[in-house]
């Protein structure tokens, strides 16, 4: 999974029938102590998340088997708000 | 499968039930030095990992599989807790491990 922060949201009015009522989000994902890296990606939002939040996203065929997507053609999902990250020092 | 050592963990308040009592661990892929390759992630444990440990990881749907019949929405999860390896010194990148 990675860390993100959430960054903006997505309005697609055509879109995979089975998209329809799913919030789209902007997130770019960043490295454990608030680094961003890698490029930006469209998650769907399971869990409310808002912009500015840190959240975790599940990406790949997994990202199916969160709450109420499956069957979706979905390959980036969030699934959890972050409260704390804990990273050890000196690594 | 790949080795990684656990650096941190994480912790979610609001997340997918299916990830209700799983923990999360910040990972650091490692090469056969010991020494780190690619990106961070989170991982999902299912051996009871510590920080500072070296681990192998599954990637993919797989890292779902231990908790079945539930369905977890995980993408990577730790597997194993590596004892030890051993690599041949003649097929490590010398250069990068500084020996």
């Amino acid at each position: 999974m990675l860390i993100a922060r959430v960054v903006g949201t997505v309005v697609a009015t055509r879109k995979d029938p089975r998209l329809v009522s799913n919030k789209l989000m902007i997130a770019r994902p960043m490295d454990p102590r608030g680094k961003p890296e890698g490029s930006y990606l469209v998650a769907v939002d399971t869990v409310d998340a808002g912009v500015g939040e840190t959240v975790l996203i599940v990406s790949g065929s997994s990202a199916r088997m969160a709450s109420g997507l499956k069957d979706c053609p979905v390959d980036a999902a969030i699934v959890g708000i972050v409260d704390a990250i804990e990273v050890a020092t000196g690594d | 499968m790949q080795l990684a050592k656990v650096i941190g963990d994480i912790v979610c308040t609001r997340k997918d039930e299916n990830l209700d009592a799983l923990k999360l661990m910040v990972i650091q892929p490692i090469g056969a030095e010991g020494l780190a390759v690619g990106r961070t992630l989170v991982a999902v444990d299912s051996v009871g990992a510590g920080v500072g440990e070296t681990v192998f990881f599954v990637r993919g749907k797989e890292a779902s599989f231990p908790f079945y019949p539930v369905e977890a929405p995980v993408d990577a999860g730790i597997v194993g807790i590596v004892d030890s390896y051993d690599v041949p010194v003649s097929s490590v990148d010398v250069r990068r491990a500084g020996l």
